[in-house]
């Protein structure tokens, strides 16, 4: 096994480093070495998007990212969404649309839709469906999420 | 909102019940701060990893752990010898009953493997890479036995057995006789025969349904610390505390006292997350240790070795008279167990025939072992299986009449006073009300038009269960109140609990602190499960309201110097009888020092009265004819809620209930080889619905109040996943055609019944 590598990176606006071996993954890395246990980890193959987070903007699966890779990159989780004035608009519709039961793919559904409406500001409702179709709920029927994501949407386009 | 309730009970005048605040423990679950069981982490914790059986089917010859041993970083590896042995006896587990010997083989194997997946061993080192390395570097030598893989194989006669020492009990008695079946039971009503000698039409079909998987996206995890006074402390995610504590001390033989759990927030359950897996592996693995071991499963060992809920094979057989009447109904139900007995065949054929009265029925049960992992609960577990079978032949009926299923149902509805073939008489149910707010819904009167697209109806019934909780309250002198409780929280229900203490009162959900506690810190409380948390739990939060509210009469009494006779408590306030005097709640809350003390209440409740819950579901489809695959256009699901305390996650539940049904009818299925491999054990390849796959979700909640419940409470979580199989099934029909009688209904399929319609030319 060889040595652990240093990186250093950024998550959530703060510069970070931290030592990992070559075989951990940045959802590895973030859940037990950093703390930051609000990425979740649902199946470890990039199959049902608990884990998502932000890499310059882009949404990926932090399964599917090795630690290393996350040298010199933007991160955004689950913890730098809200802000020291409150809940970003697509956590406050989360909870005013009752869009999660158990919770557990929360995070990730809110990471996507973040994306999503970073870069689209009146996404159709096929739209949304399109971009979160790689977030997995079992609980919902998706139709609170939907809603809700279509809600924050206009909100933050007033 | 798509939602419309149709409110039987008149009462309109609940400042609580039916409104819709924001969850307590929402915030942190929308930031990433709530704490679930694979968030654990503790001063020097090892991480535990288990060796899984490759074949489906084996004796283990042999074990050798000594390469895993010597690698550096391991320090625990065990086997079932490091489990105590068990007696051959049936104990109450909190969930049901189980075989104290099988749990523990299910744990860890003894002597063989009874499925692709079983743990054989387990490992704990300092970090899970280690831990994985190191079960690659136990050797487990096998004889490879033949597998047994569906109900038809397994009650062959001379079909290999799993359990060399089962017999079948049949009818009560245990018959002597070798088998793979390990149940057989019965209910009866009227005569069978004579009823279908008096039918006009009689339709049978025969039904297959894949083995299917609950699909929670948290994994299975269990941390345990074995500390040096032999106290044992479990943190994980399940839907019972209180189940895991019994089944864990009965498989480390310990008393209960010494396991507390410590229920963390749960990512789903289903009923997948009541039966112990890891637990006892990490209690003695620390143990052997003196340090914490934390163990998660893979989404791959989800998949193998949890779960899943029974695949079956049901023949059913219904006959209507003249007058379209249905007369009688026989239904042979036989259910996969998987690799130990229990199965759910009975609560299947408890619900078959559930929403129509007939006063002729015979159903026949089989509880059958095969070499998939040991069955489990799944939302109304066997229901769905069973309602596909009874649906759609009663769709068939309602054909060949030519008259409108709802009509039909209508015609046909279990209502007051109707006995049903296991037994209960149903005192007021909602069945009819359903129906009848489906034939008056404007989904059910819009056209649907173009080719391919149809349109299916089924009914669905679930019977919920009541069972053990436990509250206790304590009043805060600024007028709020600490709630705890035992019900693990897996959509809503620390809120929907709150609330009917906070109606009691007279204050705000928000006003209402619930937590959900270890097991050392509340009552005994059954498992969230059953549809029983908002019912039961609920029922022990109102009573918790009514002791707070006795002892604050009495200390208001006290302060004016009145009988408690005199003291009349109203929406919210205390006043004299003479009305000279009132206080707030919250005011009378800030004088409890200068009266007497703090104020609690507590309850603890097993309650009857449990009132059974109907649903009905409407949806629209299209088949496209190229491919075999089905698109869900519209769906409506209606549902009895008895009362919805807290309407947005009852919607929730009849959403996601759907959305599992319609999962189970159009892709998910347990794929396995020749060799009883499973061969789909990722999210990939065991395909869930995804947002893409779903419409919106119309939901109609009836209330039809239960008798039996303070605020007439049916319970919800579990119906909506009955009826979405026989529905789809019945729209194929309705668009191309072909009658589906085995689930999935996945594209293949499909393509094959309709290659089959056409003369199997292999165009449609």
């Amino acid at each position: 096994m060889p040595g652990k590598v240093h990186v250093t990176t950024t998550i959530n606006g703060e510069s970070v480093e931290f030592l990992c071996e070559p075989r951990q993954t940045i959802l590895e890395v973030l859940r037990d070495q950093l703390d930051l246990t609000g990425t979740k980890e649902g199946c470890s193959n990039g199959n049902c998007g608990a884990c998502s987070i932000l890499v310059n903007g882009e949404v990926i699966d932090s399964c599917l990212m090795m630690g290393v890779e996350a040298e010199g990159q933007e991160l955004t989780t689950i913890e730098g969404v809200a802000s020291a004035d409150g809940l970003h608009p697509l956590q406050q519709q989360f909870l005013e649309h009752a869009a999660l039961q158990c919770g557990i793919c929360t995070p990730g559904f809110i990471v996507a839709a973040k994306a999503l409406l970073d870069q689209e500001s009146n996404p159709s409702e096929e739209r949304i469906r399109l971009y979160l179709a790689g977030n997995l709920c079992r609980c919902t029927g998706y139709d609170k999420i939907v809603r809700a994501v279509q809600d924050a949407a206009s909100e933050m386009a007033e | 909102m798509a939602t419309k309730t149709e409110d039987y009970l008149g009462i309109t005048d609940y400042k609580v019940i039916g409104t819709r605040p924001i969850r307590h423990d929402g915030v942190d679950k929308v930031v990433g701060r709530a704490k679930y069981g694979a968030d654990i982490d503790m001063a020097g914790m090892l991480h535990g990893a288990v060796v899984r059986s490759p074949h489906a089917h084996a004796r283990i010859k042999s074990i050798d752990t000594s390469k895993a041993e010597a690698l550096a970083g391991v320090k625990a590896v065990i086997t079932v010898d490091d489990l105590p042995l068990q007696e051959d006896k049936i104990e109450d587990l909190g969930e049901g009953a189980a075989n104290l010997q099988h749990l523990r083989a299910n744990v860890l194997a003894d002597g063989k493997v009874l499925y692709h997946g079983h743990a054989v061993a387990a490992v704990a080192a300092t970090d899970i890479h280690t831990a994985q390395e190191a079960v690659d570097l136990i050797d487990v030598e096998y004889e490879v036995l033949e597998p047994v893989l569906t109900v038809h194989e397994a009650m062959q006669e001379d079909a290999p057995l799993l359990l060399e020492d089962q017999t079948t009990q049949s009818l009560g008695e245990d018959t002597g006789q070798k088998s793979n079946v390990c149940t057989h039971f019965r209910h009866e009503l009227g005569d069978v025969e004579k009823g279908f000698a008096e039918a006009e039409l009689v339709i049978e079909r025969e039904f297959d349904t894949a083995t299917v998987h609950q699909g929670y996206i948290e994994p299975q995890n269990a941390t345990a610390l074995w500390g040096a006074d032999d106290q044992i402390t479990v943190w994980c995610s399940t839907q019972g505390a209180f189940t895991v504590r019994e089944q864990t001390a009965q498989i480390l033989d310990v008393p209960v006292s010494q396991v507390k759990v410590v229920p963390m927030e749960i990512g789903g359950g289903f009923g997948g997350k009541i039966r112990i897996y890891l637990e006892p592996l990490a209690a003695i693995m620390s143990r052997k240790t003196g340090r914490p071991v934390k163990m998660v499963m893979s989404r791959t060992e989800v998949l193998q070795a949890t779960g899943p809920t029974a695949g079956s094979f049901i023949k059913c057989k219904m006959g209507v008279d003249k007058a379209g009447k249905i007369v009688a109904a026989y239904a042979y139900m036989a259910y996969e167990s998987g690799g130990f007995p229990g199965s759910w065949a009975a609560p299947g054929a408890m619900c078959i025939f559930a929403p129509y009265n007939i006063p002729n029925v015979l159903i026949d049960g089989y509880e059958v072992l095969v070499n998939k992992p040991q069955t489990m609960a799944y939302r109304a577990p066997g229901a769905t299986n069973a309602a596909f079978a009874s649906e759609t032949i009663i769709d068939e009926i309602c054909e060949q009449l030519d008259v409108d299923p709802l009509e039909f149902r209508l015609q046909n509805s279990a209502r007051e006073g109707t006995r049903r073939a296991d037994g209960p008489v149903y005192p007021r149910i909602g069945n009819e009300e359903c129906v009848k707010t489906a034939l008056s819904s404007e989904h059910y009167a819009a056209q649907l038009s173009g080719k391919n697209r149809g349109r299916g109806i089924a009914s669905g019934f679930w019977f919920n269960v009541g069972l053990k909780s436990s509250a206790a309250a304590s009043v805060n002198s600024d007028g709020t109140v600490s709630l705890v409780e035992g019900s693990t929280d897996i959509g809503g229900t620390r809120t929907s609990i709150a609330m009917q203490l906070a109606e009691v009162l007279g204050i705000r959900a928000e006003d209402v602190k619930p937590q959900v506690v270890d097991t050392d810190s509340i009552g005994d409380t059954d498992v969230t499960g059953g549809s029983r948390t908002t019912f039961a739990t609920g029922w022990a939060a109102y009573q918790c309201a009514l002791d707070i509210k006795e002892q604050l009469i009495e200390r208001a009494a006290k302060l004016w110097e009145i009988s408690t006779d005199d003291v009349v408590f109203d929406d919210g306030t205390f006043s004299s009888s003479d009305s000279s005097k009132t206080l707030s709640f919250k005011e009378l809350s800030g004088m409890l020092d200068e009266t007497g003390g703090p104020v609690m209440g507590r309850a603890t409740v097993n309650p009857s009265g449990v009132g059974g819950a109907f649903a009905v579901m409407i949806v629209d489809i299209e088949v496209d004819t190229e491919t075999g695959k089905v698109e869900i256009l519209r769906v409506s699901m209606i549902q009895d809620a008895g009362k919805a305390v807290y309407p947005s996650y009852v919607e929730g539940q009849m959403q996601g209930g759907t959305a599992q049904g319609i999962g189970w009818a159009l892709n998910e299925e347990y794929a396995y080889n020749g060799d009883g491999l499973l061969t789909n054990a990722s999210l990939l390849d065991y395909r869930m619905p995804t947002c893409l796959d779903l419409p919106m979700i119309e939901t109609h909640i009836v209330e039809v109040p239960n008798p039996g419940h303070p605020y007439g409470v049916r319970g919800v979580g579990e119906v909506p996943i009955v009826p979405p199989a026989a529905a789809v099934a019945n729209a194929i029909y309705d668009a191309v055609g072909v009658r589906m009688t085995n689930l999935p209904m996945s594209p293949g399929e499909v393509l094959k019944a309709l290659w089959a319609k056409n003369g199997g030319n292999g165009t449609a």
